[in-house]
């Protein structure tokens, strides 16, 4: 009686830890569904850039970016960029404290005006940068948003 | 299927003016239910938009654009009546398309 009770027992412990291994074998993989562009797996700025193969930046005053000093909730922050540069092919946004900074990256065929107007998720107060590619290079200009409420939320 | 896109597409001087605004959660994967349990990952990651069949914008988004995403652009060489035709992809294997007369 009693070993019975044990042997059942004992698979019962078995089961229960093969279904423990499964989940929790399978729960990363579905949580982490990680991106698998490089750029927007990226965690810095550098990383990201350089899975685009633009390396170093140039800061420009060239690059108008609007965006708020101060967003009241940084689920959805307004930001705004236009580029003067000549042969603008590309506008990238890059939040640095956000988990993944890669945010949007838009391009420009001839005829569209390199502008775009969007709004992004900030997770805390932080840089964003906005990086243009052109056919000289790429150049960037970046602000300070300070954020009140974490835009990881929504 | 997800709800439809709004576009307004007007002319503006020599330029067309286009403002989308989409449907959708854009969910990061990084957030965590009542239960604690992690929302799976859900975002728009492609974009694209023509006029009459040409094109005149394409993005690749990541999950930090906002939810319900807002997108404003402008191009040259469109005229009232053309077709602006805009469709985005996630990660879901999901895609919509929505069409709209530029006024």
């Amino acid at each position: 009686m009693m070993l019975a009770r044990r042997r059942f027992l004992q698979r019962l412990g078995h089961t229960g830890l093969a279904a423990l291994t499964i989940t929790s074998g399978l729960l990363p993989r579905v949580v982490r569904a990680a991106d698998t562009r490089p750029a927007f797996a990226a965690e810095a700025i550098a990383d990201a850039l350089k899975a685009l193969g633009i390396a170093n930046p140039t800061k420009s005053d060239a690059i108008r970016f609007k965006a708020p000093d101060i967003a009241e909730n940084g689920a959805a922050v307004p930001v705004e960029v236009e580029s003067t540069l000549p042969g603008t092919r590309e506008i990238l946004l890059l939040v640095e404290k956000n988990p993944h900074v890669m945010s949007a990256s838009f391009s420009f065929p001839d005829g569209t005006d390199a502008y775009v107007a969007t709004r992004v998720k900030v997770a805390e107060s932080s840089l964003i940068h906005a990086v243009v590619k052109t056919d000289a290079g790429a150049f960037y200009t970046d602000r300070l948003v300070k954020v009140t409420l974490g835009g990881c939320g929504g | 299927m997800s709800d439809p896109m709004r576009i307004r597409a007007a002319v503006k001087g020599e330029k067309v003016e286009v403002k989308i605004l989409m449907s959708h959660v854009m969910e990061t994967g990084q957030r965590k239910d009542a239960e604690g349990a992690v929302v799976p990952a859900h975002y728009i990651t492609k974009v694209t938009a023509s006029c009459n069949g040409r094109d005149v914008l394409s993005a690749d988004w990541g999950p930090s654009v906002s939810k319900n995403p807002y997108l404003s652009f402008r191009f040259k060489g469109g005229a009232k009546g053309d077709k602006l035709k805009v469709t985005w992809t996630d990660t879901a294997g999901d895609s919509r398309s929505d069409e709209v007369s530029i006024g």
